[in-house]
């Protein structure tokens, strides 16, 4: 028995007029969706799913146009708890940091607590002119240092720049590289090196 | 001669990015231009020809615990009816009070009409590189070339249709995970790029017809046939999510956000990618 469609679309017609309200999909029918659709796997616990409160507003205003009031507020938190390095030193070996920039590896559910995490930064970002193979996601920072050079200013905001992107753009794409735990402080260290030392293959 | 076709202009387009050093803008572009290339000579033979067969053939058999086949799996257009099915799934199925995807109904079909246990036949649903495709592999390989050429058409009269869409869009802007990504991150904008790979903007109905239309695919590079529910699960991977369960209501609501998107799109899968 196959149901009638024109009456089910006779009725679907009124029940669409009320579903296709906006906000008719609840934020709890979501989260509850989303949860029981993945499972743990490895180091990918579902604990990844709840979401933090710059997650969630991020989600809610994807493709639209951000509230100042709470761009503001994500970004002001953001600034707040960027740690810095504790004996002063923000540039490591830019050799290392290119390593760094090439690797996308890590935090998947099918590598260990033991994968040396990547930056990726190609994926996004060009650096080094001699890499071609560079994504457009992010600008480009070929030259970075040579066109902004290295006071306290420019070094501090950089730092914070790949410790929490949402520091100054509050829900833009770049992972929290810092403040997420996704690098450690010395990578970091020589991702700024990559980007501000004036011998870094990104600055000639 | 498929194969050495294929690897000759891998070659190349290696070739060119091993060159572009000198002149990196140029290259790039030439890069770009060589990648085409070697895509269009991918078209002239696809593996997933076999695999498509093979499926054919499991549909027909006499298979499971009730030694029956699957031609009278009802795939949306009626018990028996595979042509065109494809091109309008996900849909509302009554019998189950809920909305499926071709793969979820397959896996349906063959626990009710064959007996076999859900969790058993989706214990690994996809294959290894390089392996031998698996059961639902080859069935949804089947029942996807049986929709070639005709037009996306997902029904959206079913209260439970619209809901899937529209919890599907909300899945697709949803961020979460340690890189904070969302589907979105890299799938909402025009021009994006990871590394020298172009990404489709899959809330725009063109890239949205083009993704829809073309999965199922045999993955070269994976020599593999990768099935829509695949291509969601590997996004979850590198979006640094946890597993995404196969046939689950998200994967379901996602086909289903893209599935709207692309209406009017023709089928043209299994295709073959890099």
């Amino acid at each position: 028995m196959r149901p009638d469609w024109k009456i089910l679309a006779g009725g679907a017609v009124v029940l669409a007029g009320c579903a296709a309200m906006p906000g008719s999909v609840s934020d709890a029918e979501v989260t509850a969706t989303i949860r029981s659709s993945f499972a743990e796997r490895g180091i990918a616990r579902l604990d990844r799913l709840d979401q933090s409160e710059m997650q969630r507003q991020c989600s809610a205003y994807s493709g639209k146009q951000l509230p100042v009031a709470v761009k503001e507020g994500i970004e002001k938190a953001a600034l707040a708890a960027v740690r810095y390095p504790a004996d002063g030193k923000y540039l490591g070996d830019w050799k290392e940091g290119e390593k760094v920039a090439q690797s996308g590896r890590g935090l998947q559910f099918n590598d260990t607590e033991k994968t040396v995490a990547g930056g990726n930064c190609y994926a996004c970002h060009q650096l080094a002119k001699e890499e071609i193979s560079y994504g457009n996601l992010g600008p480009s920072l070929y030259n970075y240092g040579k066109l902004r050079g290295s006071s306290e200013a420019i070094v501090k905001y950089t730092w914070a720049r790949v410790w929490n992107s949402h520091a100054f753009s509050a829900c833009n794409h770049m992972p929290r590289f810092g403040a997420a735990g996704i690098l450690t402080e010395k990578q970091l260290k020589d991702v700024m090196a990559l980007l501000l030392d004036p011998a870094s293959p990104v600055n000639n | 001669m498929r194969g050495s076709t294929g690897l000759t202009a891998m070659a190349v387009a290696i070739g060119v990015v091993a060159l572009g050093a000198a002149a990196p803008a140029i290259a790039q572009a030439d890069t770009q231009a060589e990648i085409e290339r070697y895509r269009q000579m991918l078209q002239d033979g696809n593996p997933a020809e076999l695999t498509v067969m093979r499926g054919e053939g499991l549909w027909k058999q006499k298979r499971g615990p009730k030694n029956a086949g699957l031609e009278q799996c009802d795939l949306g257009k009626g018990p028996g009816v595979v042509k065109g099915a494809y091109a309008e799934l996900p849909r509302y199925f009554a019998d189950v009070d809920a909305v499926m995807d071709a793969e979820s109904r397959i896996v349906h079909c063959m626990a009710t009409l064959q007996g076999f246990d859900k969790a058993e036949i989706t214990k690994k649903p996809f294959s290894g590189a390089g392996q031998r495709a698996t059961d639902l592999e080859a069935l949804a390989g089947f029942v996807v070339e049986e929709s070639r050429g005709m037009p996306v058409s997902l029904p959206q009269s079913h209260p439970k249709e619209i809901a899937s869409y529209q919890r599907g869009e909300r899945a697709f802007h949803f961020r979460g995970g340690p890189y904070d990504f969302s589907c979105a991150s890299c799938h909402e904008g025009e021009g994006k790029r990871i590394r020298l790979q172009d990404l489709p903007d899959l809330t725009q109905p063109e890239p949205a017809k083009r993704a829809f239309t073309t999965w199922p695919a045999y993955r070269v590079s994976q020599g593999a046939l990768r099935t829509m529910q695949w291509r969601m699960y590997d996004c979850f991977r590198q979006q640094r999510f946890p597993e995404l369960k196969y046939g689950s209501q998200t994967a379901i609501d996602l086909i289903t956000f893209l599935g709207v998107t692309a209406k009017g799109g023709k089928m043209d899968s299994p295709a073959i990618k890099r």
